[in-house]
């Protein structure tokens, strides 16, 4: 029955005993015995009423009982001895709390005694609040500090992190104190009430109430005050009784305020938080560990002379004047993963071309050449060739089943440029995170080229994801990252001029620009560029990858040429020939390094913007590009060096919206003719004015008929 | 993201690729120790970068005593020498909501917009087209205001108001624990709130008023306008802006590290919709 009020006053009687010990100190040291042991009393009295406004009634009726004073420590007294020697005070503490508990009586007059003695205590302390708040404090501590010497214990006034230290013996004064009490219960009722009929209180007592009361005082900033927070510690602390209590005493403390903004709802903690941490940690560990080969002096030669890994760092140096880059050890880490890519494949040259920023996860993406020879084939070419055979065929079944055939014939697929050529001169390697597994990317179509560029989508991050979209983007993320990838490239991979050059001049030029320069090589004779003028003329910097024409592909592709020996192959299609038009324009692009000084303008912006890297130090600064087009591509040179990047989500900038295409009108799919006519519906006048002429009609005549649709109803209506 | 933890700040926020460039963050962690001097804020955050065409902004914000009250605003094209904006008006957004594209990079810079306004003479009532010029200090001002209102962002438990009105900085936060920290709802708007008072009774008995005093991220419209993701191996939580793309917000789960940054072109992702 008592249980249900003995938390909260287990609570307080912990608190009693907890902080009746510093008190009992001063107490016990200014004093003789006799008033001293009035003191614990007090100090009592004053924590049990610092607690009690904030505890409310259930405590109040408590303190309205006046039990007799005897048997206040009666019952408490047989107890306390025996648990005495022992270190751990829980039990004693517990017991004599429960102790008090037992006959709330006991409590009752124990807080009854309070009162009594609580007025001349406040009285005197209203006196000597004049002392002023910082001398209380001090005259406490130098109590404590005699009492220290007499108990040769070390104890700090308002330190609680002596509480485990000091418990033993501190239970033991209290103990000794209780005992002295027991035996003179009587008396020292008697000297308290006769303390209170003196008048004046002393000035240790109106010390001890102010320094109360500048600990209950409330915080502007939070609300709280010293006093109750040290008890909720204190609380804490015996409730869970931590090892070494005292030296994490401070973060005690810190969790004790938090716990004012924390719901006390969830007892469940969650023990798996810190796994993922550990997993990726492992993973990131196999890279580190990547290096320690066995035989590893031959392969470190190896190494050094196959060297196809770029100097990421130092680039990463470079964009960092610029503001761009990853941070250091992000980028040291995609070092080792292209690393590891590079000892995993047979690849020539490897460049770190950028992070690509998508909704669940990021894409860090490697462009990469394969050794001569090494590139796996894809099975994609085929799927090309068997649509086109498809489209033919059922052309053939039609005639057969005599259904009208469509004009409609399936767009000539423009087939992708092969391996190494054009758009897919380059392989690309993603993978979602330095550590993770790089997946190589397919090798772009223009269908898929002419598709992104009508679309615009964030990436989520998972290579699978299929791409809702109108037009509807034959392929899923991995195309669709594909092919922005080749279009960031074409649009801004740019370098200084003059650092590529072509190669040696394969025959004459051709009229047609089928025989188009496309290949270029690194220039020996490379002497530089100042980096004031490559910051101050466009036309110091070329774009090095060839553009891409609306087509989708860099070369040319004429589907007509195709088209015309196809059909010369089949004689059924001469209809057909007829419709299409006979020449269609060839795509012309800007040549291969073309300065970039000739790109269109956005909308009267510049599409490239360029900046030194430093205006303070312009003695060693560096050139930076950015492109306007689109957003996120850098490029820098410091003159000799060059290198470009991409961070960013993978669009480009448009000042207008995005408007989505809008659909094709409805393709007249059939010819017109005599079995078959394509006619709107009547709309419903007409179907009236159609209904009245009839009967108009049939009146006088029954065989006039005007339209088809006459006749065939008179017929109908004949056959009837 | 707060001036005194910059350099770990910058680092933490680098995953987003843009940042700044060692005599940037050189001369912004002199400067900025001085602003806060001379304009006696309680706090300086460094609040991004607007790309321009000729130059960059770079802006801080100042904040007094009470986080939420309207922060003081602060550009500068070198890093060194700091102009204090004039506080944004909902005349001057709509002002400037009729401009698009990059910014010049020059606060004096005017834009010119032509627009038909009815005036009147006599009777005739007729419509003409004025030029009105359009400062970019004040789209600056706008921008950055919308910036703010929409995508500002505070972990829970940050910010704690008092019963006499201020809010404070919460010396106690430590941090969301990891799995707090992939919810969007224990992300608040750095603003006052809007939608809290349109929230039934029933949502209100699960709050602390003490923490729970701002929008959380969770409603936002459109959905999935957030993008949440762990770097670092779980170490690292950022979250990106799909609406205003180029503001990170960056938390280490477990500490008191967090901050946001916005280095972008300074225009909103309308195409967002499209996007997603």
């Amino acid at each position: 029955m008592e249980d249900l009020t003995s938390p909260k006053q287990d609570k307080k009687n912990q608190e009693l005993g907890e902080a009746r010990r510093p008190w009992e100190e001063i107490a016990a040291s200014s004093q003789d015995p006799k008033s001293g042991l009035s003191e614990p009393l007090e100090p009592e009295q004053w924590l049990e009423t610092g607690p009690q406004p904030r505890s409310g009634p259930p405590q109040s009726p408590q303190s309205r009982a006046s039990p007799p004073l005897d048997d206040v420590t009666g019952p408490g007294a047989p107890s306390p001895p025996s648990p005495a020697p022992e270190a751990s005070f829980i039990p004693s503490t517990l017991a004599l709390a429960r102790q008090q508990l037992a006959a709330p009586w006991q409590s009752d007059r124990t807080t009854d005694v309070n009162p009594k003695a609580e007025t001349p205590h406040s009285h005197r302390l209203e006196q000597s609040s004049d002392q002023g708040k910082s001398t209380a404090p001090q005259t406490c501590q130098s109590e404590g500090d005699i009492f220290q010497q007499s108990q040769q214990t070390e104890r700090h006034l308002y330190g609680p992190e002596d509480v485990s230290n000091n418990n033993s013996k501190q239970k033991e004064l209290r103990f000794n104190i209780f005992q002295e009490e027991d035996s003179n219960s009587n008396y020292e009722l008697d000297h308290t009430e006769s303390g209170v009929s003196e008048g004046a209180p002393s000035p240790l007592e109106i010390a001890i109430q102010s320094a109360k009361a500048y600990l209950l005082k409330t915080s502007s900033k939070s609300g709280l005050n010293l006093y109750d927070h040290l008890s909720d510690m204190l609380t804490k602390v015996l409730d869970e009784r931590p090892e070494n209590a005292v030296d994490i005493i401070e973060s005690i403390s810190q969790d004790v305020k938090m716990a004012h903004f924390r719901k006390k709802l969830d007892t469940l903690q969650n023990e798996n938080e810190m796994l993922p941490i550990y997993e990726t940690a492992e993973k990131q560990k196999a890279l580190f560990l990547q290096g320690n080969l066995e035989g590893v002096d031959q392969e470190l030669e190896d190494e050094i002379a196959e060297n196809s890994l770029p100097n990421v760092m130092e680039s990463a140096f470079y964009f960092e004047q610029a503001g761009v880059g990853l941070g250091t050890d992000e980028t040291y880490r995609i070092f080792l993963a292209l690393k590891q890519l590079t000892d995993t494949h047979p690849i020539q040259r490897c460049r770190f071309w950028g992070k690509i920023l998508g909704l669940e996860m990021n894409y860090i993406v490697a462009e990469v050449e394969f050794r001569e020879g090494e590139d796996e084939e894809d099975v994609e070419d085929e799927d090309v060739t068997e649509e086109r055979d498809d489209g033919d065929s059922d052309a053939e079944e039609n005639d057969e089943d005599e259904l009208p055939r469509t004009f409609y014939k399936t767009p000539q697929v423009i087939p992708k440029e092969e391996n190494r050529t054009g758009a897919n001169k380059y392989v690309y390697f993603v993978c979602n995170e330095p550590g993770g597994t790089w997946v190589k990317l397919p090798p772009v179509t223009p269908a898929q080229i002419v598709t992104a560029r009508k679309i615009k989508k964030f990436f989520t991050g998972r290579l699978e994801t299929p791409i809702v979209s109108y037009p509807p983007f034959p392929g899923n993320e991995s195309n669709y990252l594909r092919a922005q990838i080749a279009r960031i490239s074409a649009g801004t991979h740019v370098s200084p001029l003059g650092f590529y050059q072509f190669g040696e001049e394969e025959g004459e030029e051709e009229e047609e620009v089928e025989g188009r320069r496309d290949s270029f090589e690194e220039n020996p004779d490379f002497e530089g560029i100042q980096v004031i003028d490559l910051v101050e003329s466009l036309s110091n910097w070329v774009h090095h990858v060839q553009h891409i024409l609306p087509q989708g592909r860099c070369n040319w592709f004429n589907p007509i040429q195709k088209s015309e020996e196809e059909e010369e192959e089949e004689d059924e299609e001469k209809e057909e020939e007829k419709e299409e038009p006979e020449y269609m324009e060839q795509e012309v692009g800007p040549p291969l390094l073309t300065p970039i000084s000739e790109d269109l303008e956005i909308q009267n912006m510049p599409p490239w913007t360029t900046r030194l890297s430093s205006t303070l130090i312009p003695q060693y600064a560096i050139a930076i590009l950015r492109s306007n087009l689109w957003p996120g591509a850098y490029a820098f040179s410091n003159g000799k060096k060059f290198e470009n990047f991409y961070i960013g989500w993978g669009h480009k900038y448009s000042p207008d919206n995005y408007t989505p295409p809008a659909l094709p009108p409805v393709y007249q799919e059939y010819p017109s003719g005599a079995e078959i006519t394509e006619m709107d519906d009547p709309s419903v006048e007409e179907e009236q004015a159609f209904r009245a002429a009839r009967e108009a009609a049939a009146l006088p005549v029954e065989e006039m008929g005007e339209t088809e649709e006459d006749e065939d109803e008179d017929d109908d209506s004949d056959q009837e | 993201m707060d001036a005194e933890s910059l350099l770990l700040s910058l680092e933490l926020a680098s995953g987003s690729g843009q940042g700044l460039s060692p005599d940037r963050r050189a001369s912004l962690l002199t400067s900025l120790t001085l602003v806060k001097r001379d304009y006696r804020y309680d706090r300086v955050l460094f609040w991004g970068r607007i790309l321009g065409l000729v130059a960059d902004y770079y802006i801080a914000q100042g904040l007094s005593e009470d986080q939420l009250a309207p922060r003081k605003t602060l550009y500068s094209l070198n890093c060194m020498e700091w102009s204090l904006l004039p506080p944004a008006t909902e005349e001057m957004v709509v002002q400037t909501s009729v401009l698009k594209g990059r910014f010049m990079g020059d606060p004096s810079h005017e834009y010119e917009h032509t627009e038909l306004q009815k005036m009147s003479e006599g009777e005739k009532v007729f419509e003409e087209e004025v030029v009105v010029q359009i400062k970019e200090e004040t789209r600056l001002v706008s921008v950055i205001d919308q910036i703010d209102k929409a995508v500002a962002v505070i972990p829970r438990g940050a910010l704690f108001k008092t019963p006499f009105g201020p809010i404070h900085v919460n010396r106690t936060f430590e941090g969301l624990s990891l799995s707090e920290a992939k919810k969007l709802s224990s992300y608040f708007h750095f603003k006052e709130p809007v939608e809290l008072k349109n929230k039934t009774l029933l949502e209100k008995a699960d709050l602390d008023p003490s923490l729970d005093f701002m929008d959380p991220l969770e409603h936002d419209i459109p959905k999935g306008s957030w993008s949440i993701q762990m770097e670092r191996g779980n170490a690292l939580v950022v979250l990106r802006s799909l609406l205003w793309p180029g503001l990170t917000f960056f938390h280490a789960p477990r500490t008191k590290n967090y901050g946001y940054i916005y280095v972008g072109t300074g225009e909103k992702n309308i195409d967002l919709p499209f996007m997603l």
